[in-house]
């Protein structure tokens, strides 16, 4: 095989397998992550973190995040947990909830402290946990800028 | 500092999902800020938040400063029965705040 095919087969193969296994957008040593999950596979897919590509501000940024789940007693979401990869609290938000709601969605508000990469991890009601990774440009980062 | 406003629509059907929107006037000091004076502003967010609906909790959301100032949360609850929508919140400096809508079914 040629240098270049090898290079242009790595390009094409690399995003797909990366996408496809476990622990794709998180550390399984990563205390943070491991308080969530106990060290059980984060499996990247059904989350889907919505958040915009560029942010002018980091003071507020927009953010939904959408869970696929039918929201029944037997088949819900348990709760969704945020994590930034470069705030002092990397630990931004967990939201706890059931199937007293209708949709697996909510909307809110985030402050980041520059461009990074933003991670949404869902439990799911059989225990599986699911993760999903955007990264965000910040033009004006919040907190820490003196 | 218990300033919120909820919204919900005026109806909801039994069984549908109703769109529930609440925003709680807080800064969410972060601790790292400085004043114009160049003191640090101590840190000051909404650590915890929760929303009880019929008097079932149905939604916590534990935060940080990592959530903007003025906290905002929109979501969709199934509407089951007419009842009081309670939202109860603590801060940093162990301050409390709650708000309450009526969610009406038809």
């Amino acid at each position: 095989m040629k240098r270049r095919h090898f290079l242009a087969l790595s390009l094409i193969s690399l995003p797909f397998s990366a996408a496809g296994e476990p622990n794709a957008h998180v550390s399984t040593i990563d205390p943070l992550v491991r308080s969530f999950t106990g060290g059980k596979d984060v499996l990247p897919g059904k989350v889907t973190l919505v958040l915009p590509r560029i942010a002018d501000n980091g003071h507020s940024v927009p953010m939904t995040v959408k869970v696929d789940s039918p929201m029944t007693p037997a088949e819900h979401v348990r709760a969704v947990h945020l994590i930034s990869e470069k705030n002092p609290v990397r630990d931004m938000a967990s939201f706890y909830f059931g199937p007293h709601l209708a949709r697996a969605e909510f909307t809110s508000r985030l402050r980041l402290n520059g461009s990074q990469r933003v991670v949404a991890i869902a439990e799911l009601s059989d225990g599986s946990f699911w993760s999903d990774m955007v990264q965000v440009e910040v033009r004006e980062a919040a907190c820490t800028e003196d | 500092m218990a300033l919120a406003r909820i919204q919900v629509p005026p109806q909801a059907k039994r069984g549908e999902p109703v769109e529930v929107r609440i925003v709680i006037q807080h800064p969410m000091e972060t601790g790292f800020r400085r004043d114009a004076n160049g003191v640090r502003q101590r840190r000051n967010a909404i650590v915890a938040l929760v929303c009880r609906y019929g008097g079932v909790e149905v939604l916590r959301a534990i935060t940080s400063p990592g959530v903007a100032a003025n906290p905002t949360l929109r979501f969709h609850l199934r509407a089951e029965k007419t009842g009081d929508l309670e939202f109860w919140w603590i801060d940093d400096d162990n301050v409390e705040g709650s708000a309450k809508a009526q969610l009406v079914v038809v």
